[in-house]
Formats: structure tokens, sequence, C-alpha cells
């Protein structure tokens, strides 16, 4: 008997607690964040790029812009050195091709974006965003279908998806 | 229940199961479980709701549909050159590697259109005329091939076409203008001062306006600028984002003996645009009022106002009011990347203005030009009399290129800006007169017939500098009649309608594997079709097909066009501008203007060609044209080490 009360005054006290946290629970958690990448093609690598961030949790929107530029970066990065690693056994056209378009990136793409973030031009970085999603998409066409790079440029095309979609939440 | 009374202290529920519990021991069992269960399920559905929030509910459709014009994600189908069948093939997932060589990114430098010498440019910023020479600031990045570093870079020309490179006039050095030297516009002072106004962003992130002057007034060329010490002379006010507050334009004076300047903004994604007045470009006081707000249209950047004569023959000082004015509001929208104007009038009373029609209002309405084109900014030019409009066009291939190439973007040829007097609702655009002092050889073709499924080479020797002047005369075949009621540009030149398109194919080679038409396409030919009462409306696109402009998989290929005013007297006429990777199109005298970019891979240098062309199936086209090529404008650092 005394089991059975204690154990029905546990969940009713539990019963309790959900019902008035449970405002919180639902609100609370809806942190920029979250909103910002709701509005991104990809909502789940939105947030784990920017929460594996420290700083990301205090940022505006404008400075998750600025992580993601700086994941770009960790992509482009992450695919040059892919494409040096091939090279070394065997260089091609295609490769040579994707060499210089993530060159680009990290010489035009990655500066603009940065800077059109912090210097409050988004439609900047949505340019250099947008470009860059191209470009690694360009890369990835050129190996008719047997790329060996199809994991990099994915990467990068999805990253730089999300930061310009962060950008058009700022115009 | 008895003695319940008694327990004071305990808590009823439980006392009463308690009381309970001898009587009826199997109910309160279920009843307790029941509560168990109750909760537990609660428990979990609040969890799987939470969980559930959490799941991504991206719109796709409402964020693509904003338009980015830069995306190179071409939607359009293209089709085969005989005009059988669209295909429908996004250019993404094109395979084959594409290798942009030194010929090809070489030519698309253009001979007589402004462009530095290398690097990004884009807004067009305080024009003007000043002591025999025509002044052109602009935002320039020193560095780059891309956006950034941004500074004025600045040149001058006698004549709008020559253009001479000049040092930068304004960098980013004050804490008021350290993180971005915008756009803005000069104000010639009767007095013979100038004075510029610019954004600037400030070390704290916020955008202000800032006051700049020549450092010598009585330099013809203005090569030094000094800046206010007190700047900025304008900062955001309460209700206005930081990031919302752009772009002032010339200041106007009024019969309150103030000076009265407009720039744009935005509140709760309505567009609009704040007024200030001043008498000393020092002060300035904000109107409780907006010039005018369109809801929906977004930040407003660039915006231009000014007036123009009704009569339609010259262009007016940005002051001028009065009986057979009235005035243009136009904005460059954040949004989509696209100039819109309006014409309408101004209530100097309170400042404020109405557009003559609200279903054309800024924003919703006439575009100045619809193909590339932004940041459009113009000015009066006191020499000759004349309105004159510049426009930012920015490029529609890839970072990738314009980083190897080393340069990006071009402005427009600059155009004058009249009322059209002959329609009321349109501006009319030509390129200004001094553009025909690039002119070289002619080819003149007088009446010639195009019939339909039908190219017809124009021999006038190269073919990538060419100033072209077109009338279109249409011949209909067999039985009146037809009922077309096609509307638009449809999927491109390809797409054969009975009355179009027809027109000429640019940057064209011999195997028409690449080619750009212009052309127009009418929805309906009236010939008195009598087979109805109803009135058979005709209305005329006009329209640049770039979908086959290039092979090449990386650049932007679009359609553009829109519907042109024709009256009932006018023969369907259009002017083309050729400059290598650009090709500025004017339709009916001007109503219509087409900025486009094309970036061949074979129809360059000698292999690029001119062609009439008629896709249309009803009708013949009899074309007369006269052809100029044009020579290069020689755009270069000024001579300072020669003698004057």
């Amino acid at each position: 008997m005394a089991n059975l009360k204690t154990t029905t005054t546990l969940f009713f006290v539990l019963f309790l607690i959900a019902m008035t946290s449970l405002p919180s629970i639902t609100l609370c958690d809806e942190n920029l964040i979250e909103s910002t990448c709701r509005k991104t093609p990809n909502f789940n690598l939105c947030v784990q790029s920017l929460k594996a961030f420290p700083g990301s949790a205090s940022a505006d929107v404008r400075g998750l812009g600025l992580i993601m530029v700086k994941v770009m970066q960790s992509k482009a990065n992450d695919a040059i050195n892919k494409i040096r690693e091939l090279q070394r056994s065997g260089p091609s056209p295609a490769l040579t091709s994707c060499a210089s378009k993530y060159n680009a990136i990290v010489v035009g793409d990655i500066p603009e974006a940065n800077e059109a973030f912090s210097k409050g031009m988004p439609k900047f970085a949505e340019n250099g965003a947008n470009d860059a999603a191209n470009e690694a998409t360009f890369c990835e066409n050129g190996f008719n279908g047997r790329s060996p790079l199809t994991q990099q440029n994915n990467a990068m095309r999805d990253v730089a998806a999300i930061t310009a979609a962060i950008a058009r939440q700022l115009l | 229940m008895e003695g319940i009374e008694d327990d004071v202290g305990h808590v009823p529920l439980l006392e009463a199961e308690e009381e309970e519990e001898e009587g009826r021991r199997p109910l309160r069992l279920r009843g307790s479980y029941l509560g168990i269960f109750g909760s537990t399920v609660f428990l979990v559905s609040m969890a799987a709701l939470i969980i559930y929030q959490g799941h991504d509910y991206y719109d796709e459709a409402k964020i693509e549909n904003k338009g980015n014009n830069n995306n190179n994600y071409n939607k359009v189908p293209r089709g085969v050159a005989e005009g059988v069948s669209a295909k429908s093939n996004s250019f993404l997932s094109e395979t084959t590697p594409y290798n942009w060589t030194n010929a090809m990114l070489s030519w698309q430098r253009t001979a007589f259109h402004f462009q530095p010498e290398r690097n990004w440019m884009n807004d067009p910023n305080g024009p003007l005329f000043h002591k025999g020479w025509y002044h052109l600031f602009y935002q320039y990045n020193p560095f780059s091939a891309v956006w950034g570093n941004i500074t004025w870079g600045h040149a001058v020309s006698r004549d709008l076409i020559h253009w001479l490179y000049l040092p930068e006039a304004i960098v980013r050095d004050m804490w008021f203008d350290i993180n971005g030297a915008w756009s803005g516009s000069a104000t010639l002072l009767p007095g013979g001062e100038i004075v510029m106004l610019y954004t600037g962003y400030t070390h704290q992130q916020v955008q202000v306006q800032n006051l700049a002057y020549p450092a010598d007034a009585s330099d013809p060329l203005l090569l030094n600028w000094v800046k206010y010490a007190k700047n900025p002379v304008m900062v955001p006010p309460p209700g206005i984002g930081p990031n919302d507050f752009r772009d002032p334009t010339t200041a106007w004076f009024g019969p309150d003996n103030k000076w009265t300047l407009t720039l744009g903004s935005m509140l709760n994604d309505s567009g609009l645009s704040l007024v200030y007045k001043t008498t000393d470009f020092i002060n300035y006081e904000l109107n409780d009022h907006f010039l005018h707000v369109v809801p929906g249209t977004g930040m407003w950047e660039c915006v231009d106002f000014y007036p123009v004569s009704i009569n339609g023959s010259v262009g007016l000082d940005t002051s001028a009011n009065g009986p057979g004015v009235k005035h243009v509001l136009k904005a460059s929208l954040d949004d989509t990347k696209l100039d819109y104007y309006a014409i309408g009038t101004y209530f100097i009373e309170n400042d404020t203005w109405i557009p003559d029609d609200p279903d054309l209002d800024v924003g919703i309405g006439l575009r100045l030009d619809y193909g590339k084109y932004y940041a459009s900014k113009s000015f009066y030019d006191q020499n000759k009399q004349r309105r004159v409009l510049w426009g930012w066009i920015n490029e529609s291939d890839s970072e990738v290129a314009d980083i190897t190439k080393g340069w990006a973007s071009l402005q427009t040829i600059p155009r004058t800006v009249l009322y059209d007097k002959k329609t009321g609702t349109n501006l009319l655009q030509w390129p200004v007169e001094e553009i025909e002092s690039l002119r070289l050889s002619s080819h003149e073709f007088k009446e010639l017939l195009v019939k339909p499924g039908t190219v017809v080479p124009l021999h006038i020797g190269p073919a990538t500098q060419l100033d072209i002047i077109a009338e279109f005369e249409i011949e209909l075949l067999g039985s009146e009649g037809i009922v077309n009621n096609v509307e638009g540009c449809g999927v491109g030149a390809v797409e054969r309608s009975a009355f179009g398109p027809f027109g000429i194919l640019a940057i064209a080679n011999d195997q028409l594997s690449e080619l750009t038409p212009i052309y127009f396409r009418l929805s309906n030919y009236g010939n008195g079709t009598s087979t109805t009462t109803t009135t058979t409306t005709t209305s005329t696109s006009f329209c640049v097909d770039e979908t086959r402009s290039s092979k090449a998989p990386d650049v932007s290929k679009q359609v553009f066009g829109s519907k042109v005013p024709v009256l009932n007297d006018e023969k369907l006429s259009l002017r083309v501008l050729v400059d290598h990777s650009i090709i500025e199109s004017f339709a009916q005298g001007g109503r219509t203007v087409i900025s486009s970019r094309v970036y061949p891979t074979e129809a360059i240098y000698g292999a690029a060609r001119l062609f009439l062309f008629n896709n249309a199936t009803d009708i013949n086209i009899k074309a007369s044209l006269k052809i100029w090529q044009l020579n290069s404008a020689f755009i270069r650092p000024f001579p300072f080490h020669d003698t004057q």
C-alpha cells in the first residue's frame, strides 16, 4: 500500500513538473541557432556545424553567418588536401580544374563572404556562398560520374548553401 | 469517512485513499494504475512533441522564389537550334569538364564600356559634370575581383565615352567609414560648390551618412576630397535599423529655401524612402512622413528621385518643379536585385509622392532594365541639359573565372532619360549621342525578306563591337483570323508561335552552336481580324535569350524580357550595342531595355557573326538595318606625365 501510494505521488509530482516546465521546454530550446537553421536547406547540418564552434550560442545571426564561413573554409581545406593527395598519384584535367575552383573559393568567395557578413552587406555574402556551392558542383560534374571528391564536394556545397541561406535572412 | 475532519494536516486525497483502502481495494488499485498510465502517456507524448518540433520545416519554395540573380541554377529549358522542341536539362547535370582558355577570357573584356583596369566594381557613385569634365565614381575593390575592401574609384571623361582613370577619391580611413565607403550622390550648389553625401559603415557597424567635398573646387579633375571633420551628418533615426539606412540622393532646392534629399530604408519588409531637409548640408531634419512606402518590397537601395518634363524633350535639373513636370521615383530592391521605377506626382508641400498608377508602383511595376542591371543612378548634366543614367552590370559567370581573368563588372553606356509622352507610362532610355563618335564603317540593308524558320547572315565583317539600328515590318501569310494568344518571351527563341519570335542573332557563330537571339514576339497580329467582335489586343514582348549564348556550363543563361508598348503607327524597332561580353538592347526608342552578359567559347573574335532570324510560323519579316563597327574607347589612366 505504501509503495503504491508513493509511486502514485511520484508520478503525480512528475506530471506537475512536466506541466509547468512544458512551456519552457518547447520555447527555450527554440534558440537562435535553431530558428536560424530552420530557414536553411539542411537544418541538422546547420545546427551541428554551428554548435561545434565555441561562441555560437551567444552569436547573433550575422555572427552565425561568420561561423559558417569558417566552416566553409574548413571544408575547402579538406577538399584542397584531398585534391593534392589525388594529384600525387595521378593528375588529371578534372583534378586541375577542381584545384582552380577551390582556389577561387578560398581566394575569392570566402574572403568576400567574410567581409560581407562583417561589414553588414549580406547580399555579397550570399553571392560568395552561392558561388562556392556552384564551384563545388562544377568540380564534381567534371568527373563524369566517377568522382573521387564526392564527399568533399557535397560537404562544401551543403555548407555553402546553408551560409547563403543565413545571408538571405539578413537582407 | 469518519474521522477525516480530525486529520487537519493530512492531504485529503491521500487521506481519502487511506480511508477507502479497506473497503474498495480492487477499484483503488485500478484507479492508481490509471493515474500512472495517464501521466506516462502524457509525458511520452510531450517528449514526442518536443522532438518533432526540432524537425526541419525549411520552406524551399519560399526561399527559391526570392530569386537571387546571381544564382546560376538555370531552370529554363533549352531547345534544339531548329526550334522543334525544348528539352529540359538543368545545366548542373552536364558532365563535360569545362576549361576557359586565356583567349576566351581575354575576349570578354569590353572595348567601350567603362570598367577599371582590373578587379571588382559595383555601384556607380556621385556622377557629375564640372569644369569641362564628366566625373564617375564607383564602388571599387583595389585588391581582388570579388566584392570587398570597398573604396571610391574615380574616372573622368570629356564626353561620357572616353574615360581616364584617376586615383581613388574616397578611402576608408575614418571611424565613420572604416568598414565601408559606400554609395552616395553629389549635389551641385548654385555658387559652384560640390557636396558629396555618401554612406559610411562605422567601426560600430552602423550605417551613417557622411559629407565630403573637393579639397580644391578649382581643380577640374577633383582629385582630392576632404571629409567633414564632424561626420556623420545623418545617423539612423529611432525605429530604423542600423543596417537599413543608405545611399543618399542628390538634394533639390525647394520653395521653403531648404535642400531636401531622400534615402532608402525599410520597416517590416516595406520598402520606403526617408526625407531629410538641410540648409547647410551639416545639420539635417528628418521629415515625419516618408516620401513613399510600398509594402512587401523589402529594403530600398540606391533610391533615385528626379523630375521629368512631360513635354519629353529635355532633361531637368533635380530642383525643377511646376506644371508640366512629373517626378520619377526609383529603387533598387535588395531582395530581388532588380531596379524598379514609377512615374508620379511630387507634393512639395509635404514632400510626399504618389505614382500615376498604383498598380505600377515602385517595386511592383516597370523596371529600368529587364536584364542584368542594378544600383542605377542618374544625374543632371547641366552641360547638355539632359538627365543621364548610369547602371551597374555585374558578371554572370563564376567567380573562378572572374579571379582568373582578374576583373568583374561593367557600367552601362550612359543613357539619356526622358518621359515618353506618347505612352505616358514609360521612360525612354537611349545611349548618349557621344557614342556615335566611336562609329567607323557602316553597312546598310533595306527590306531584307526573312521567311518563317529561316536565318539570314549579315555580312558586316567583325561582329563583336557593333551599333545596330533595325526596323521590322510584318507581312501576314495565309488567312486572317489566327488567334495566337501567346504572351511573353516563351522559353526562348526556339519556341515558335504564329507571330514570333523574330529579330537578330548576335555573338553567333557560323554553325549557330552559340548565339544570342534578341527578338520580338507578338501575341496577336490584328489585321482587322473579324471572326469575333471582341478586340484582339496585340501585346508585343521584347526579349533576349541567353540560353544558347555559350556552351560553357558555368555561366548563367537566362531569358530576359518584358512587354513593350507599341503604338499603332509605329514600326517595330530596336537598337543594339554589342561590345564583347555585354549586349545592351533597346526597343521602341528605349521604352524597354535589356542588358545582357554573354560568355561564348566559340563565337569569339573573328568567328563571331550577326544574323537575322525569323522563327515565327505565320509571318514574313522585312528588316531594314544600319550597322556600324564601333571603335574602342581606349579607356586608360589619365596621362599625368603628358604636358597639358
